[in-house]
């Protein structure tokens, strides 16, 4: 049911008609290390660790990143 | 010859999908991908400095197997607040262990500056494929500091559907840590006491953290990639910071005043140790877009984030990678607007919120700022340079401010802001 609703919003971000199927063929933009979801590992990393240290939110990216006591 | 080249290319372009790093993919499966790199953060005014080197090394197995293993160092100094408020007159407090006291001048944010720490976290990821569409990602995390220690496990399931321009993303990590605070864990809402003697009810405290995501990946078209994922996690056990303490005010004067909590302990400061719940449950939903444009790449996110202490938060997070020659100079602005957590308080005021004989009449309250109601602008630049086909340097260099709203608070007493330098080197290789 989640799964519908997250499918639902997406739709309505990016309006599900002009999703287009890309070929594999036609993937080598997406394929470069630049269009990667973490296209620098530590960068992510640093961000997320100084930003749980400092603010009372954290996550939303992934999960599994490990605790920390952050004072 | 030719055949070989596409079949490389076409396994980059699937793998893009995967969400492995293309250049994981170009590896023959006897190649390490290493990331390495050092973070220099400091806040000003002599708070927190923290050296933070890593390295990061993933490797393409057989059978399409992959594994990544991390690790991290942190050495942390400097000062922190220990949540009691700037006043017009001095104010003595008592360090975590006991042992003696330090002072904060009039109009000065009291903090505690024995604050020191070295951690060392370890990670490591094993990824396996279920069929040509499916696999799971296995975590193992552990940390280590001098009062806190984190264990975890992770598991990730992906899968792909429309010709792989989708992929669902499914998982659950739990994480057991246990908190050793320096001088033993406080009386929660006991006075803060003067050297010699201490309210502790044990040397440690637990708790534990599951967190759950749900998410979707979407090819848009052939230069923009979508992501949405909405995220649930449950915390319970020892919440509260140890460390921090909430000051108690005279409801005349408006100066911290100790008489209540005389009833408690003869040599009580006017302060108590806070009190946070013992449980939280965490919701997110994140939301991010990569679009390539005919050179350049833009990334964009944003993220809601709600939980049961009453804080929201929104998080907006845009990067521009403007590409030059073999390099790219990215910029980078995030904005963060967070509310207050319902039990913020900035301080307890004898005879309304503390009674004569020195209880703390709420159940739970916290004067840490990182719960009050504030902005964090952070704005950055990066430079990337590939030094050959299989290697990369990058640094970057940011500033970040976080803006404290009080409320109505006496002038004086206001939570100041705090400014901070991030720098950060990384180099990355194929070997």
């Amino acid at each position: 049911m989640k799964l519908m609703i997250f499918a639902g919003v997406l739709c309505a971000l990016t309006g599900c008609t002009s999703l287009d199927t890309v070929q594999p063929w036609d993937k080598d933009l997406l394929a470069k290390k630049s269009m990667q979801p973490v296209p620098d590992y530590f960068e992510n990393f640093y961000d997320e660790h100084i930003y749980f240290s400092k603010e009372a939110s954290s996550g939303g990216q992934s999960v599994g990143g490990g605790g920390c006591g952050c004072n | 010859m030719q055949l070989n080249n596409i079949k490389k290319e076409l396994g980059v372009a699937t793998c893009a999908l995967l969400q492995i790093p293309s250049a994981s993919v170009i590896a023959s499966d006897s190649e390490w991908d290493i990331d390495t790199a050092f973070l220099y953060y400091a806040e000003s005014d002599g708070r927190v400095s923290a050296f933070e080197p890593a390295i990061h090394a993933g490797k393409d197995l057989a059978n399409d197997q992959r594994i990544d293993l991390r690790l991290v160092v942190d050495v942390l100094t400097g000062a922190t607040p220990n949540g009691a408020h700037a006043s017009s007159v001095a104010q003595t407090f008592t360090t975590p262990s006991g042992g003696s006291a330090y002072t904060a001048q009039p109009g000065e944010t009291p903090l505690d500056d024995s604050f020191k720490d070295t951690r060392v976290a370890a990670g490591a990821d094993w990824t396996l494929p279920f069929n040509r569409l499916s696999r799971i990602k296995l975590g193992l995390n552990g940390s280590t500091e001098y009062d806190y220690t984190s264990l975890g496990v992770s598991a990730t399931y992906l899968q792909d559907f429309n010709n792989r321009n989708t992929t669902l993303t499914a998982g659950l990590a739990f994480n057991n840590d246990t908190i050793s605070p320096v001088g033993g864990v406080p009386l929660a809402l006991s006075p803060m006491r003067q050297p010699g003697e201490t309210n502790r009810v044990g040397a440690d405290d637990t708790k534990t953290v599951t967190d759950m995501i749900l998410g979707i990946t979407q090819v848009i078209n052939r230069k923009t990639l979508m992501q949405l994922n909405y995220s649930m996690g449950m915390q319970d056990g020892y919440l509260t910071d140890p460390y921090k303490i909430v000051t108690v005010i005279n409801p005349v004067t408006g100066l911290p005043d100790n008489t209540a909590l005389l009833s408690v302990n003869a040599d009580a400061l006017p302060y108590v140790y806070e009190k946070r719940p013992d449980s939280r449950q965490t919701n997110s939903l994140f939301f991010k877009t990569t679009h390539h444009l005919t050179r350049d790449v833009v990334y964009f996110s944003y993220r809601y984030f709600w939980d049961d202490w009453g804080i929201t938060s929104n998080t907006f997070d845009l990067k521009y990678r403007y590409e030059i020659g073999r390099g790219y100079l990215q910029p980078h602005v995030r904005y963060y607007l967070q509310d207050a957590a319902d039990f913020y308080r900035h301080n307890l005021v004898q005879g309304v919120d503390v009674d004569a004989s020195g209880n703390v009449l709420l159940d739970t309250v916290s004067s840490d700022y990182r719960l009050a109601k504030l902005t964090t602008t952070t704005l950055g630049l990066k430079y990337g340079y590939a030094l050959g086909d299989n290697s990369e340097l990058s640094i970057r260099g940011e500033i970040m401010n976080q803006s404290i709203d009080d409320g109505d608070v006496p002038s004086g007493e206001e939570t100041p802001d705090l400014d901070a330098i991030i720098l950060n080197v990384g180099y990355s290789l194929r070997w």
